[in-house]
């Protein structure tokens, strides 16, 4: 226990948490303006394992890392038009249609990966994203080796933060994505179309949630293993929730779950008295109590789940 | 030209037997694009999955196998969703299940059969039950999220084994996690001998006659479609919706609890971590395409036993990955559910 | 017609599942006009309107604005050619500003960036032009539901509407606030912008509107200049008939009293007052009409005597006992028959069957249920003979109750409800969306009700329904009874004093 709280382990423990935080910014991002656009997408879980497939897959045949991220998030942006066309235009149930997506999409990526590797003993690897430090910032003691020398997407999502929460309370066209998740009738009578607003959401959405699956195959590891998103997904979903559907708030939300994330890694190898599952259980619980804190003033988009439908009548 | 849904009068009820019928017509259609892009005969391949399921004694009673848990977590959903309990967690209902059973089997030697497979039956059912009670009493009094909080619960219970197989119940010199195994009196029964036509599969065919009965034939059902249909006239009307949700999930947690204690008692007979392949998202799956009714819900877990079963022959024979079925899974799935829309609305297509 | 319309329909017609809202109907209205579109519930009032506004597209028919002929795909194409459209039921978010839902979908200041100081000063210009005071920082949810409406007439206005349409808007509005509302429709009037007015009440129309088009089963039943007709006229026009109603009402003397409601009182959860020490006795044989203008507490003194609330104080007898309230199956089992206002929410179970809705009181009953069991088929036997007695229109018990009629809807609660001679009924807004037919027929069974010895309390935002059934009439204020008055002594302006909170 003595060398527990030494400098390096410090600084370690800290970039390890913006690490660990990273794909679940992307994705909670991603969740976060579907949700306030009145979608609820359970399809984050597939999408992110369909993200980090297609990521994977693409660098290793093109070689680009920036193709793979793009290659992630085009993969996300059509599962999330499938769930759109579902949800949106179907008007069918959002919790159904968000978990056939994530079945959906697991399988095919599965499949897809088989096909395309067959199944050698050892999986094909590439090569990694590697960290940027940024010169002077890295060198600050303690922090800066911990918050400046890190992976590009690192930066990009914890600059998204910011700029998502800008766009939904500064620009127009959030006012639209907020009037949208509030009140369909109310954006359509001022002649705003919603469909087309929440296919957007759904698809920019589902853009983020496939970068964060590709950070897990290009940056976090070199390879794609079945279970490389392994739930990172629904503790997004949970963020949101957590964060009572503010970009700001969902992110201390994940850097909690980076934190016990990176902390579980370190403890694995220490003979602690409390198993380290417990470590990884806490998220959920946390979300839960989360859950039902807020459940009386939770800030829920009023018409979250309610498809839109004019000319509903008889 | 634009198109748009217009509600229809609803078609006959002959139809909503069809549908799913139907459904898996169009799933097999659909999933034969992937199969020819695994560059299989698509034939061959069909012929290769249902031969793999269906062609053998043997091969029968293994789809059969594989089947038992999927009824059991189909009606477990279907039992939900029918008074819109929204209970996504039936995974980790199945855990708790299969932990409680199988504890009660590993340490439960003294006791004959006859008393012991009941008793891990009744503790698994609790187990499971109980866990599941939890997200609906949150819903009833904190009016949590139901969905959201059932799915998070799957991920604890999980952890939960995970924990209690590296501490606790690991067996003593096993270096990774696994438990002793149970009892010899804790195992199912077998019909046919070597094969693993066992106890669990009866118990499923069971489990749909009382699912049916408790749905048509008692109060608690009628109340039960009350509270699904409506759930502010159900309270209107002076029905204890918040019991009846509760209860629901006793049930439904309770199903999913049993399909645990089987994969316990017939098929590993110790507890594992991962030891099953997502019974409980699949059992919503099965719930879905079986319209929620129970005798939908164990043809469409048939169907996914058959799928799962032929699969793996499949991907010997022609050379189709396995993962096939989850693709077919996740395809039946939306499939059906845009096939149930168009019982209630038809498409119009409009030429301007 | 002295100046060219400003928008013109012609021979609009839609319908929905075979049930036709609008029928080849002809529509105009000048610059400067104020025209009441006037009608019976269900006549196609509001379809039209929003046909004209583009939330639906006519099966038939032609829209001109200005001359041009237009084939509007959806609101934004309307609100394009200078139509605006306030509607019943507010479209507003209630967490965001006045300001944020009055300038969402607009472009001015720049496309990208909300320029709030800009749209608040513009507003501000519109909100002193047209008298309409309202704070543009403050949620929408904390503002009366008179403010949300001048939000909406904003919201319009700041589009540059020229044609305002107005669906039912004195509805929610005490008089005093309907004063405010004519005053501004008059100033839009007089700049030259057109206003449609939907009502189905006739005393308003006769005081706003310049002229009047009447529809009647969605079809053109006549129009007149309102300087040439009278109310009584227009009352025949709508009604297409010579008498408003044919119900008898049985001249009969109440008894002793049933119903006790003492001091009944109920604070939402930051302690404001809904129920603010409600008395009321209801006789045998007595229609109590209870009015109001909505959002006074009528809705919350339902829900306490249904048993869904419980209230911070007070009881409720039927008789001699007092029964626990709080409970709505108590209520229920002391006697009252309960006819909710939100038929389809809290009346009926719409995705289930006629039969299944009609033994819902009763489904744990011999002999519907004994034991555990539940008895389909004796439910669809007793569901036959009920239907049968109220001539429910449906083609068999079992089919989903969804696909009945508003009134065969309604029929289904009564049907339900008064079996078993309760001795209390409590209707609330009984006759709300229906048409006159399952309007009068409501009325028939509430009489007969109170013609068998029920005591009847009948709760409506509609004062002729009060006006013509009650025996006594209470009028709700702030939470509170404020006044009442024998139903022979009453009239619209009594009536409308009090509801406004002047006391007799």
């Amino acid at each position: 226990m003595d060398d527990f709280f030494t400098s390096a382990f410090l600084t370690g423990l800290i970039a390890a948490t913006l690490r660990m935080a990273t794909p679940i910014i992307f994705a909670m991002l991603g969740e976060l303006i579907s949700e306030r656009a009145g979608v609820l997408n359970l399809g984050i879980e597939g999408t992110m394992v369909m993200g980090a497939m297609v990521g994977f897959l693409t660098t290793l045949t093109t070689g680009s890392l920036l193709l793979g991220v793009a290659a992630g998030a085009g993969a996300g942006m059509l599962l999330s038009l499938l769930m759109a066309v579902l949800t949106v235009y179907l008007g069918l149930n959002q919790h159904v249609s968000g978990l056939g997506i994530t079945l959906f999409a697991t399988g095919l990526a599965m499949f897809l990966y088989r096909l395309a590797v067959g199944s050698p003993i050892v999986p094909p690897t590439i090569d990694p994203f590697t960290r940027i430090e940024i010169p002077v910032l890295s060198s600050i003691p303690l922090i800066g080796p911990a918050l400046f020398r890190q992976y590009g997407l690192t930066y990009l999502a914890f600059l998204l933060v910011p700029l998502v929460a800008f766009f939904l309370y500064r620009t127009r066209a959030g006012l639209v994505v907020r009037t949208v998740g509030e009140n369909p009738l109310a954006a359509d009578t001022v002649g705003v179309d919603v469909r087309l607003t929440r296919t957007l959401c759904l698809m920019a959405g589902g853009a983020l949630m496939g970068i964060g699956g590709a950070f897990l195959t290009l940056a976090h590891q070199n390879m794609f293993l079945i279970d490389v998103v392994g739930g990172r997904g629904w503790v997004a979903l949970a963020m949101v929730i957590f964060g009572n559907w503010h970009p700001v708030k969902a992110m201390i939300g994940a850097l909690l779950f980076g934190l016990l994330d990176g902390l579980q890694l370190r403890l694995q190898g220490s003979d602690l008295a409390i198993p380290f599952d417990f470590f990884l259980m806490v998220p959920y619980l946390m979300t839960i109590i989360a859950l039902v804190l807020v459940s009386r003033r939770a800030q829920v988009p009023a018409a979250l789940l309610k498809p839109y439908r004019r000319e509903d009548r008889g | 030209m634009r198109m748009r849904l217009e509600r229809r009068e609803p078609l006959p009820s002959w139809v909503l037997v069809l549908l799913p019928v139907a459904a898996i017509l169009a799933t097999l259609v659909l999933s034969a694009i992937p199969v020819a892009l695994a560059g299989a005969n698509v034939f061959e391949a069909y012929v290769a999955l249902f031969q793999g399921a269906l062609g053998s004694r043997f091969n029968l009673i293994e789809t059969l196998v594989k089947t038992s848990p999927l009824v059991f977590t189909g009606l477990a959903v279907a039992f939900a969703f029918r008074a819109k309990f929204w209970n996504i967690g039936a995974e980790g209902q199945l855990i708790a299940g299969a932990i409680a059973g199988g504890v009660v089997g590993i340490y439960g030697g003294a006791l004959p059969s006859f008393l012991l497979i009941p008793l891990m039956l009744l503790v698994g059912f609790l187990a499971g039950g109980l866990y599941a009670c939890i997200p609906a009493l949150l819903r009833t009094h904190l009016q949590v999220d139901d969905v959201v909080s059932s799915l998070l619960l799957n991920f604890v219970m999980i952890y939960l084994l995970s924990a209690l197989l590296f501490g606790p119940l690991q067996r003593p010199d096993a270096g990774w996690p696994v438990s002793a195994e149970i009892a010899e009196a804790a195992r199912y029964p077998v019909f046919i001998e070597r094969t693993r036509l066992h106890l669990g599969i009866p118990l499923a065919l069971g489990a749909v006659l009382v699912v049916w009965f408790l749905n048509q034939k008692t109060k608690f059902g009628y109340q039960a479609r009350a509270v699904g249909s409506n759930l502010q006239a159900a309270h209107f009307a002076g029905i204890p919706t918040n019991r009846v949700i509760v209860l629901t999930a006793l049930v439904s947690g309770g199903l999913a609890g049993i399909a645990g204690v089987g994969e316990v008692a017939a098929v590993q007979y110790k507890l594992l971590t991962g030891f099953s392949p997502d019974y409980g998202y699949t059992g919503i799956v099965i719930a879905m395409l079986g319209n929620l009714h129970p005798v939908g819900v164990a043809l469409s877990a048939l169907f996914f036993g058959i799928i799962n079963v032929g699969s793996q022959t499949m991907s010997r024979m022609v050379d189709v990955p396995s993962y096939i079925s989850g693709v077919m899974e996740g395809t039946a799935l939306l499939v059906m559910m845009v096939f149930l829309l168009l019982k209630d609305f038809r498409l119009r297509i409009e030429r301007r | 017609m002295a100046s060219p319309p400003r928008c013109e329909l012609s021979g609009i017609s839609k319908r929905f599942l075979g049930v036709t809202a609008n029928d080849a109907v002809d529509f105009r209205v000048a610059p400067g006009e104020i025209c009441a579109l006037l009608g019976e519930n269900g006549a196609g009032k509001t379809t039209l309107m929003n046909i004209l506004f583009g939330y639906y597209r006519p099966d038939e028919g032609t829209i001109r604005v200005d001359g041009r002929e237009h084939s509007f795909a959806a609101p934004r194409d309307a609100i394009r050619a200078g139509i605006g459209m306030v509607h019943q039921h507010f479209t507003l978010v209630p967490p965001h500003t006045v300001l944020e839902n009055i300038i969402i979908g607009t472009r001015e200041g720049g496309r990208f960036l909300l320029h709030r100081a800009a749209a608040r000063k513009r507003l501000a210009a519109l909100q002193e032009r047209f008298g309409l005071r309202v704070d543009p920082d403050r949620p929408v949810a904390e503002l009366s539901v008179g403010e949300r409406q001048r939000v909406e007439i904003l919201k319009a206005l700041y589009r540059d509407s020229s044609v305002l349409i107005l669906d039912e808007p004195t509805a929610v509005l005490g008089p005093q606030e309907v004063e405010g509302l004519f005053h501004t429709l008059r100033l839009l009037a007089e700049e030259g912008r057109s206003v449609i007015f939907i009502s189905h009440k006739l005393n308003e129309v006769m005081e706003i509107a310049d002229r009047v088009v009447v529809l009647r089963g969605g079809k053109v039943a006549d129009e007149r200049r309102v300087a040439d007709t009278s109310a009584r006229e227009l009352a025949q026009l709508m009604v297409g008939r010579e008498v408003l109603e044919r119900i008898e009402r049985p001249a009969v003397e109440p008894g002793a009293t049933v119903l006790a409601v003492e001091n009944l009182r109920l604070t939402d959860r930051q302690g404001v007052p809904l129920l603010d020490g409600v008395d009321l006795h209801v006789a045998a044989r007595e229609i109590v009409g209870v009015a109001g203008v909505a959002g006074n507490g009528q809705r919350e003194f339902c829900e306490v005597l249904f048993g869904l609330r419980v209230p911070t104080a007070g009881t409720v007898r039927i008789g001699d006992e007092a029964f626990p309230l709080g409970r709505p199956r108590a209520a229920e089992e002391a006697g009252m028959a309960r006819i909710p206002e939100d038929r389809m929410g809290a009346g009926l179970l719409v995705d289930l069957t006629v039969a299944e809705n009609l033994v819902l009181n009763r489904y744990d009953q011999a002999p519907v249920g004994s034991g555990i069991l539940y008895h389909h088929a004796r439910a669809e036997e007793y569901a036959r003979e009920r239907v049968e007695a109220y001539g429910v229109k449906t083609r068999g018990v079992d089919q989903v109750a969804r696909l009945l009629s508003g009134g065969n809807l309604q029929k289904l609660i009564l049907a339900r409800e008064l079996d078993g001679e309760p001795r209390v009924v409590v209707a609330a807004q009984p006759t709300r969306g229906l048409d006159v037919g399952a309007m009068e027929y409501v009325h028939q069974r509430i009489l007969d009700q109170k013609g068998r010895g029920a005591a009847v309390v009948l709760v409506s935002d509609d004062l002729d329904e009060i006006l013509q059934l009650a025996d006594r009439i209470v009028v709700f204020y702030e939470g509170c009874p404020i006044g009442e008055m024998p139903a022979a002594e009453a009239d619209r302006e009594k009536l409308g004093l009090l509801m406004s909170g002047v006391a007799a």
